[in-house]
């Protein structure tokens, strides 16, 4: 079995004192990954060559000094709806069926341009569409910590392979808590940056308002490091910010001495969160508190609105944006029709599972010409009052600290049948994709042997605040040095 | 009483161009209507003069000076195409009556 790979900054640290060279890593990485791949399923296709010949490219950029970044060198693994050019793009759908990549998504350009090393693609629920990663196409992938669970989703790819010990850090994307559900329930961390922080041109649409690309990894420093190189303004997405990128990790000072972190009362509540996480997450309150920082109950009065605004919003976005799936121009095309409208029908109706379908069908109901104001007007206003809160609660405190999820990761099957109880699986985390700001999801101990994960929120653009805090948790605790035992 | 009926769900699939089969629209059914008994959560919420909005931040529309830039060739652009025909997409015969 190849060892689990160290964490970025120690391979950073090995390969700069010749301990090891990018080709041993990555092959290493790329071991670990097919050997698991039948226990955990994390990945969806692995780019064996192609990473080995980089690997080399980047061993001989050491030879000539002339590393690119911190990331020279360094393997990761891409969620398959990320863009990279050559390689399929499936978003675990039939309907992408031999699709290959005509360019690269500006995320995965400035990885490539940084000299890290993609050794292949993660597993993840069709489109996104999902909290369990069990919605791919073909199969579920496994908990590392306990194979009979969900890795969350729909990101549950990036987070396992992180969890496993495959690569250091992975990309992943967040549009309602698909970063953070599933590196709280992997026990890694996870981070969603602002709102156009980071380019989403060539990360597969499913909600455009809410959709952002983030990071995985097991330190908040390696998550500072790989959300450097990604950040950033792009003239290919009009939405990204044009604001400075700061050095995230010159922030990384140990320090919370005098800031006031807010607990919003509608999220440390027994009804239907789990005692043990609740526990664990006001240990990690207690931590902070003996760090320095002091904390202030705050409230987010539109917190019971969030999971009801941000489906609304979100199936509606998602019908528009898979529009474009007709057999036309790329991918699955169903055979045998013999009209346009009937090739556009089956096409869509083999190509897409149950779930997209549910949410395509909502969202075409919601946009539909007499429900429109009821439903999709109506939840962009309860946006406008769900980001009010945080603007209100911003004034109290530096930034807002709850359980990532209610819950730890649960068993394989059994939300399927109950679509709506899956949902309420993102209750904590939708909030800040509707309102646009950062989050990230910090492991904080265990439950019944199931990690359990914390969440900073952080005012727009307060990223480096909250690797920060994330950064100076981890300096006093250590359960990101844990491993799962299948996979140690 | 039931929020969505099945001939609605029918109507809303062919506005998606999705076909479903007896299952699923039966199932579908039943999904769409507890989700919407879910979300009709919202109506106890007061919106009167709220502002929607449609944008998380701020934003202005960008615009760039209009030049030609390089962008992918014919070839690369239908690369992807289940069928096509030099660079062009086919598809089934759209006008009714014309023998291709």
């Amino acid at each position: 079995m190849a060892q689990r790979l160290g964490t970025l900054s120690e391979l950073r640290a090995a390969l700069d004192d010749g301990r090891t060279s990018a080709s041993d890593v990555v092959a290493q990485a790329l071991g670990r990954a097919r050997e698991l791949a039948p226990a955990f399923a994390a990945t969806r296709g692995l780019r064996a060559d192609r990473a080995a010949e980089e690997a080399l490219q980047a061993d001989q950029r050491r030879t000539a000094r002339a590393l690119r970044s911190v990331l020279d060198g360094i393997p990761l693994l891409l969620k398959d709806n990320l863009n990279h050019r050559g390689e399929p793009t499936t978003c675990a759908s039939r309907i992408l069926d031999g699709y290959v990549s005509p360019y690269d998504a500006t995320a995965v350009e400035r990885v490539k341009a940084a000299g890290g090393v993609v050794i292949g693609r993660t597993n993840m629920d069709e489109f996104a569409m999902g909290s369990s990663t069990e919605n791919a196409c073909d199969q579920p992938t496994r908990n590392p910590w306990d194979p009979t669970r969900v890795p969350g989703g729909s990101s549950g790819g990036s987070a396992a392979a992180v969890a496993a010990g495959i690569v250091p850090v992975a990309l992943g994307s967040d549009t309602g808590g698909s970063v953070r559900q599933p590196a709280s329930f992997c026990g890694v961390v996870g981070i969603k940056p602002t709102y156009g922080r980071v380019s989403r041109y060539g990360l597969v649409a499913f909600a455009s308002s809410l959709d952002q690309v983030g990071v995985f990894s097991r330190t908040a420093a390696d998550a500072a490091a790989l959300l450097q190189v990604i950040s950033g303004h792009d003239p290919l997405d009009s939405t990204s910010l044009d604001e400075p990128v700061p050095d995230y990790a010159a922030a990384l000072d140990g320090d919370v001495a005098g800031l006031t972190i807010g607990l919003p009362r509608e999220y440390f509540v027994e009804q239907g969160v789990d005692p043990d996480v609740l526990e664990r997450v006001r240990d990690a309150v207690k931590e902070l508190e003996r760090a320095g920082a002091k904390t202030c109950e705050v409230s987010l009065p539109h917190t019971p609105y969030a999971v009801a605004t941000y489906y609304l919003i979100a199936m509606a976005e998602a019908s528009s944006n898979l529009a474009r799936y007709d057999g036309v121009r790329y991918g699955h095309r169903a055979t045998g029709a013999h009209d346009l409208q009937s090739m556009y029908s089956r096409t869509r109706s083999e190509g897409f599972g149950a779930e997209v379908k549910r949410r395509i069908l909502l969202g075409t109901y919601v946009l539909s010409a007499g429900y429109y104001d009821a439903y999709y007007r109506k939840a962009q206003q309860a946006r406008t009052l769900l980001r009010g809160d945080f603007e209100a609660a911003y004034r109290s405190c530096d930034l807002i600290l709850t359980p990532t999820a209610p819950e730890v990761a649960f068993a394989l099957g059994e939300r399927s049948a109950d679509p709506l109880q899956m949902y309420l699986s993102d209750i904590f985390t939708v909030s800040a994709n509707l309102a646009g700001i950062p989050g990230i999801s910090v492991p904080c101990g265990f439950a019944r042997d199931l990690p359990v994960g914390l969440q900073l929120l952080g005012p727009a653009l307060g990223e480096s605040l909250l690797l920060r805090v994330a950064d100076a948790y981890q300096r006093r605790t250590d359960w990101h040095t844990k491993t799962p035992p299948e996979a140690s | 009483m039931a929020r969505i009926t099945r001939e609605e769900v029918e109507r809303i699939a062919d506005l998606a161009r999705l076909t479903l089969s007896a299952e699923e629209a039966q199932a579908l059914t039943h999904d769409l209507d507890t989700m919407l008994e879910y979300v009709q959560a919202l109506d106890g919420l007061d919106t009167q003069n709220v502002e929607p909005t449609a944008h998380p931040l701020p934003v202005a529309t960008a615009l760039r000076p209009d030049r030609a830039r390089p962008s992918l060739a014919p070839e690369e652009a239908v690369g992807n195409a289940p069928e096509r025909e030099g660079s062009a997409f086919t598809v089934p015969k759209v006008i009714e009556g014309v023998e291709s």
